[in-house]
């Protein structure tokens, strides 16, 4: 990875960053935000790689990070989808504009 | 240009391509593919960027749990083959002018700043051993502690998830 400059992983990392943004204000649906979280969680972790490698490779701080981002990741997603499942379970729908009640 | 540089280029517009049709894809299980497909390709640029390790760990842990995961709540929840609504406009126009104004001052920002790239002559050794040995260590800047805490996390998620999705006992008995 000689030949390419740092700049140009962070801007490829930039663009997925806000195209996970930009999905998760216009999507309505409760899976297709959460699949823009993961967008957005693999844009930092592409970032947190490339400065360990670049700026400060003598410690292996940014692959930890990495490593915890994926852990927290895999929990939130499991998470997450239990409460879906519950909330299709009562309202027979995962559209965020039906589903305003947190009580039932 | 060299064969790294083509094969770099090629990969990150292959991701960004594959992003972009997970946000404007209207089924929503193809949306899920080509979240793996995205995914897939940011594990090629680790395998570039010789981090062999996070690599594995991307294609077991997103590949092969989260994307799967995700394909099994979508079929729980949708009818397959079924478009989502169209989304409306009053919806894309702020997220556009806010993610587009968002990402080009992220780039202008990094543009004018300098990094000091090789600036340390140490040499980037992110073996499996380093890492198990540094992962594991309580002093000299171990993350042993980190390492805890993410275990006992997963185990309340664990629990947390099975508690949330359960049926309540009443409902079970009506069903």
């Amino acid at each position: 990875m000689e030949g390419i400059p740092l700049l140009h992983i962070l801007i490829l990392s930039t663009a997925l960053f806000f195209i996970g943004i930009y999905g998760f204000f216009t999507r309505r649906n409760l899976i297709t935000m959460l699949i823009s979280i993961e967008l957005i969680l693999n844009s930092v972790n592409i970032n947190f790689v490339a400065f360990n490698k670049y700026l400060y490779p003598q410690q292996l701080e940014g692959i930890f990070f990495n490593i915890f981002i994926i852990a927290i990741a895999a929990a939130e997603v499991s998470l997450a989808i239990a409460i879906i499942i519950n909330l299709y379970r009562k309202f027979n729908t995962i559209d965020i504009e039906d589903t305003n009640t947190m009580k039932h | 240009m060299t064969l790294e540089q083509i094969l770099f280029y090629t990969i990150s517009g292959l991701v960004l391509f594959f992003a972009f049709m997970v946000i404007v894809c209207r089924r929503i299980f193809r949306s899920a593919i080509y979240l793996l497909f995205s995914l897939l390709g940011i594990a090629a640029l680790y395998f570039m960027m010789d981090v062999e390790f996070i690599a594995a760990i991307q294609i077991i842990v997103y590949v092969g749990g989260i994307v799967v995961l995700i394909i099994f709540s979508i079929f729980l929840t949708h009818q397959v083959g079924e478009k989502m609504p169209k989304k409306l406009i009053k919806r894309i126009v702020p997220a556009l002018i806010l993610s587009l104004a968002g990402f080009l001052l992220t780039i202008d920002m990094l543009a004018h700043h300098n990094f000091n790239t090789g600036i340390n002559p140490e040499k980037f050794n992110p073996t499996v051993e380093n890492i198990g040995h540094q992962l594991l260590d309580y002093k000299n800047y171990g993350y042993v502690l980190p390492f805890e805490i993410i275990s006992f996390l997963l185990l309340a998620a664990l629990i947390g998830s099975i508690v949330i999705a359960i049926r309540p006992k009443q409902q079970q008995a009506k069903n």
